[in-house]
């Protein structure tokens, strides 16, 4: 199994979730992060003092997916996520061990389905 | 307008109500017009320091809300208390026992029943909406104080400079001129304190924002680092509460219901507010090169501030002129003050000191009575400058060597809220609300502050 993590600019989260949905991914967990790559930050200005803002909000989200899946989903995910513009985002694909239900205690792919 | 100085009896003399009719030519029913009117704009008076919570919430750091809200609300209670102890005497003594300049009627408030009719002030209030009104303003001016200083004085400090500045800073310099004293006697004119209340806090903030030094981080890597407020709609409906505030700071110091004064009165306030609103607008623009809303805010303030000398003696062009002078000084006060690196979070020496002076000086320049003169106003400003920046030397320097006026660094950086309250303003359970379970939250203990103490041990 691969634990994929997606650091995504936040407006695109509807259409990546409605893109993974498409191929039938129905669960992930998202959370609001901040981070930059080549995307420098941007000024800002209070009571004329200028300051950078390097750090941009960004959303992560993060799935686990089976191994044949992983191509399918890192596909879908760039299509949806980018926009051909600095600060689009990264995936990180990671190998996973395992992965459990909690409420029925299934372990691997019977807890993804 | 002339006041009647109060007379009082200290000895507790009892209070009998009563109306007087048609003395002084004022019938009961303008009696009780004039009075209800005063009374009235002293609750206008009360708003400004809503104002003041909320604009200088708005324009700090979350982490130090408590704190200045705290601050706040220890000056209006202060200031009535005080004022009611000895600060109404020392400002309008009666009799002056040191040459013009000093004078006390006794501790503590209390009258006749001639204070309760028209004898009292040409029928236009009682004693006792007389000391509210004022008690009000000398409120005022001590909060003036608290947002040059915030994110880092001590509280105690604080405290402790708030309490002879509104008891007696305040008072004896306004008795100069509201008084009767020798300002007032040579033709000095302030219609509403634009150098009594305004300026003198103004000179307060000064010396307390430049000996406390400026927040960590502002100054340094040789820039001037923008510490931008936390919330804008605090800060905005802060000014507008002091907007509305200033309908009864301007309008009550009428001294009574006169129709045509108040009405004209808060034309000129009204016209010169949002002259400076404007001014301060486009000349923000002009200068950063973006509107910037704080400014605009700041402007407002400005032009109220620049008005309230001269609002009952200036033409309607005059007024507009005054407040977009103001709205336009006011930027460049904000800009100079950071560029020689006196940290003053709100801009209160700008609003009140900076725009204070210009708004008493405007008077000798644009007033319609020929009795106001432009050297008179100077020499009122500099009289009032002088002293009240050597009172404020001297007890914010008497803090400074004896107790310290400004917090540990480690506590500036986690928050005044935390370090001299224990509590936040926000998120007060702690910042996990998602966490909460129903007895309770998971990141925080129900245990007391000794047990943690011990365990650190």
């Amino acid at each position: 199994m691969k634990k994929i993590e997606a650091i995504i600019k936040p407006f695109k989260l509807d259409d990546v979730k409605q893109a993974l949905g498409e191929i039938g991914i129905e669960g992930m967990t998202v959370s609001e992060v901040r981070g930059f790559g080549r995307q420098k930050g941007h000024s800002e200005l209070y009571r004329g003092a200028e300051y950078v803002v390097e750090f941009h909000p960004k959303v992560k989200l993060e799935l686990l997916v089976t191994d044949d899946q992983a191509e399918k989903v890192t596909r879908a995910l760039c299509d949806a996520a980018g926009t051909g513009k600095i600060g689009d985002g990264k995936i990180f694909i990671l190998p996973a061990d395992d992965v459990i239900r909690i409420r029925t205690g299934e372990r691997g792919e019977a807890a993804l389905s | 307008m002339k006041r009647i100085r109060p007379i009082l009896v200290v000895a507790g003399a009892l209070l009998i109500p009563s109306l007087a009719l048609a003395e002084d030519g004022v019938t009961a029913g303008q009696f009780t017009a004039n009075n209800v009117w005063m009374m009235l704009c002293a609750g206008l008076v009360f708003i400004m320091h809503l104002g003041f919570a909320t604009l200088e919430s708005g324009l700090t750091r979350a982490k130090n809300t408590t704190n200045i809200l705290f601050k706040n609300t220890f000056i209006v209670a202060a200031g009535v208390l005080t004022y009611a102890l000895m600060g109404f005497n020392l400002m309008y003594p009666g009799d002056f026992s040191i040459g013009s300049v000093f004078g006390f009627a006794g501790f503590g408030i209390a009258t006749d029943a001639a204070g309760n009719t028209p004898a009292y002030a040409d029928g236009g209030y009682t004693y006792w909406t007389d000391f509210l009104f004022q008690a009000m303003f000398a409120a005022t001016c001590a909060t003036i104080v608290s947002g040059a200083v915030a994110e880092r004085i001590k509280l105690s400090a604080f405290m402790i400079f708030a309490v002879p500045f509104v008891m007696l800073v305040y008072p004896i310099l306004g008795s100069w001129k509201w008084g009767g004293g020798w300002l007032d006697q040579m033709g000095f004119y302030d219609f509403a304190g634009s150098t009594l209340v305004h300026s003198v806090g103004g000179w307060g903030a000064l010396v307390g924002a430049w000996m406390l030094g400026p927040r960590l981080g502002k100054y340094v890597k040789g820039r001037l680092n923008p510490i931008p407020g936390s919330n804008m709609p605090m800060a905005a409906i802060g000014v507008f509460l002091l907007w509305l505030g200033w309908f009864g700071f301007n309008g009550g110091s009428v001294l009574s219901a006169d129709p045509a004064a108040t009405s004209y009165t808060l034309v000129t306030t009204c016209l010169a507010a949002s002259a400076g609103a404007i001014a301060a607008m486009f000349t923000s623009w002009f200068a950063f090169g973006k509107p910037d809303l704080s400014m605009a805010l700041n402007g407002i303030l400005a032009g109220l501030v620049g008005i309230t000398a001269g609002a009952d003696t200036v033409g309607i062009a005059s007024s507009v002129l005054i407040g977009a002078i103001a709205g336009t000084i006011v930027v460049g006060s904000v800009i100079f003050f950071d560029r020689i690196k006196i940290d003053d979070p709100v801009g209160a020496v700008s609003v009140h000191l900076v725009c204070g002076v210009w708004g008493t000086l405007a008077v000798g320049i644009f007033s319609t009575n020929p009795d106001h003169s432009f050297v008179t106003q100077l020499i009122g400003v500099v009289a009032y400058g002088a002293a009240a920046l050597a009172a404020s030397l001297a007890i914010f320097g008497t803090l400074k060597v004896t107790m310290g006026i400004r917090v540990e660094e480690g506590e500036e950086l986690e928050g005044l809220d935390l370090a001299e309250h224990g509590a936040h303003a926000y998120d007060l359970a702690g910042p996990t609300s998602i966490l909460e379970t129903v007895t309770g939250n998971s990141m925080t203990r129900s245990q007391p502050a000794t047990a943690l103490a011990e365990e650190r041990a």
